[in-house]
């Protein structure tokens, strides 16, 4: 719809103003991140699936700039620009447009209200402190039915680094989890289950007997020099032969243990009521050990601080494969969803924890962040306002 | 009963603009340009109530999409990379067997370690991890090589918009990986790049094209089959 009319204006505005009400109530400092943001921090952080949809455009200067796709990284920079140590605590809520390319008939301006609470020295006190008040705003705007779906990354970080195997293999599956076909394809490979397939460069490979990152670095050096290559494309000659070996080193490895790989897909089948589903964690936290068993006691912890903050957790849904479409969340992750107005299910706020995200755009050491955005426009025709 | 007129757009220059009007006149079609010796328009002898627009390969992908031509000679990789979804608003009536070019994922040479899409999907972590930027993707072809990449699962990286001579981005550095049309190989070579094993995203070729609503039509199945008969 080309435009909102005043009653439109209006009922966005109200609802907008009330959630940021409720936030700065909890605590949280109302900010106004720049609408127009340098697209370098939302690029180079996002890779093409999010440039595709920004809108980018060059300055007169010849800088490319871009109308802000979220709030999140915004406000991120604000927070860069406006402490002095990164790693200070702080909370922030704001409200505004943002803008994303969506083929089809979805608005490509739409309006978030949200907030961001950076360097909170208690994790899961956080986040159950942002879920509760997330709920807490949208129940306040008259919101009644709606279903709370949560999950946890690092779960699932902990569960492979609880398994026996090569750092580098926990990466690739780490890297997959996104991609559930990929991630099939990856564990067969690594259990020995299906053939690692033979490509252009396996004939160099077969010159590697061992994984030693020396003999390749020289193999790298003969073969560059016999074939007159340059090097160009930004990798230096250390970073082909580490790959080079770990390629050699992957076929004499021990294969991934079945039982192994029967935990991870046990692990990725965990879905139900959230006190359940932790039992079902703690079980196999207790057979895997490791740091497994302390990310499982962070479930267990959230959840009860999910009971200390007046949560009900009855409609809630746990699923260990959850988060698996939001590629920045690195910890707990959720999403209240409403039932849409062609029956499937409609998100209308989703949040977590992404402690990547500032040490990636300049704050140099890892600094906690969890945060959550609500949809509001969406927020708003659930509520029977809207257009 | 009358038929409307109906507008083929013929490539106004180059090869492929030879290699079409060569294919319409061994059919027995004549094609004609009115007004100014080099004008925009012309006719078609041979077929009735069909008129010609002359336009560049890309302006022909770009107007059959928006549909203000109904049929066209162009590259499909123009097409392919023009609109997201050919098929659902084209029909490819004909491909034409000149033009051939393979629209191709190649990366340096002295990249030892990477055979496929796979590898550079992880060289694109390892790479963002180590440099703090992401691998960029020299390419014209911004629109295939969204789709392909995000078809085979690689989102690690940006895509640099390049406007000529992209084969030559990562000697210049400003690319680490291109997607480009090559026939031979013989240029991609020459600057020390190879194609990846699963990396041809499209073999294309010249093809005539017309709006969905057209297809079947008996002055376009008239025309295919004479064009057909020539080959």
């Amino acid at each position: 719809m080309p435009g909102k009319t005043s009653h439109e204006r209006r009922a966005l505005d109200g609802l907008s103003a009330l959630l940021t009400g409720r936030f700065e109530e909890a605590g949280f400092d109302f900010i106004s991140p720049d609408i127009l943001q340098p697209a370098d921090v939302f690029l180079d952080r996002s890779g093409e699936d999010i440039r595709s949809r920004t809108f980018v455009f060059t300055d007169p200067e010849g800088r490319e700039q871009c109308l802000r796709p979220d709030l999140t990284v915004p406000a991120c920079r604000f927070h860069l620009s406006h402490v002095a140590d990164p790693q200070a605590e702080a909370q922030y809520c704001y409200a505004g447009p943002a803008f994303r390319y969506q083929p089809g008939k979805h608005p490509q301006e739409f309006h978030q209200t949200g907030m961001e609470w950076f360097g909170a020295g208690d994790a899961e006190a956080a986040e159950a402190q942002i879920l509760a008040t997330t709920l807490a705003a949208v129940k306040a705007a008259g919101l009644k039915d709606y279903t709370v779906r949560i999950g946890d990354l690092g779960l699932f970080h902990a569960l492979l680094s609880s398994l026996d195997m090569p750092e580098r293999w926990r990466r690739r599956l780490q890297h997959h989890f996104w991609r559930p076909r990929a991630f099939r394809a990856l564990l067969q490979i690594l259990t020995g289950a299906a053939k690692r397939p033979r490509t252009s460069i396996s004939g160099l490979v077969d010159e590697l007997e061992n994984g030693d990152t020396a003999l390749a670095l020289e193999l790298v050096t003969t073969e560059l020099d016999a074939r007159q290559l340059e090097l160009v494309g930004g990798r230096t000659m250390d970073e082909i032969a580490v790959r080079l070996a770990e390629k050699a080193a992957d076929r004499i490895e021990t294969p991934l243990g079945a039982e192994d790989s029967a935990t991870i897909d046990e692990y990725l089948a965990i879905r139900g009521a959230p006190d359940a589903a932790a039992v079902q964690v703690g079980k196999l936290a207790g057979a895997v050990g490791g740091t497994m068993t302390g990310a499982a006691a962070s479930l267990n912890r959230r959840l009860e601080l999910f009971g200390s903050n007046g949560l009900n957790t009855t409609g809630f849904e746990f699923a260990a494969v959850f988060g698996r479409s939001l590629e920045y969340y690195t910890g707990f992750v959720f999403q209240i969803e409403v039932t849409g107005s062609k029956g499937g299910a409609l998100t209308i706020a989703g949040g977590g924890r992404y402690d990547n995200m500032l040490s990636d755009i300049g704050a140099g050491d890892k600094v906690p962040a969890v945060g959550c955005a609500i949809y509001t426009e969406r927020l708003l025709d659930a509520l029977g306002g809207g257009a | 009963m009358t038929t409307s007129c109906l507008t083929i757009a013929l490539p106004s220059k180059g090869r492929l603009m030879e290699q079409a009007e060569g294919l319409f006149e061994r059919a027995g079609y004549k094609i004609e340009r009115a007004g100014a010796a080099r004008g925009y328009r012309g006719i078609v002898t041979g077929i009735k109530d069909m008129e010609v627009a002359f336009l560049s390969s890309s302006e022909i992908a770009q107007a059959l999409k928006d549909g203000t031509i109904d049929l066209g000679v162009t590259g499909e990789d123009l097409l392919r990379e023009k609109i997201g979804d050919v098929d659902s608003i084209l029909d490819i009536t004909m491909r034409l067997g000149f033009g051939p070019a393979d629209v191709v994922v190649a990366v340096p040479e002295c990249w030892l370690d990477v055979a496929t899409m796979s590898d550079l999907d992880e060289v694109s972590v390892a790479y963002y991890a180590t440099h703090a930027r992401r691998l960029r993707v020299a390419t014209k072809y911004v629109g295939l090589t969204r789709r392909f990449f995000a078809s085979m699962g690689v989102t690690g990286y940006r895509i640099v918009e390049s406007l000529g001579a992209t084969e030559g981005a990562p000697a210049a550095g400003t690319a680490e990986v291109i997607v480009d049309i090559t026939t031979t190989g013989s240029t991609l070579k020459a600057n020390q790049l190879k194609i990846l094993d699963d990396g041809v995203i499209l073999k294309s070729e010249a093809v005539l094209a017309c709006s969905k609503a057209l297809a079947g039509q008996p002055r376009i199945v008239d025309l295919r089959d004479r064009l057909e008969s020539v080959l």
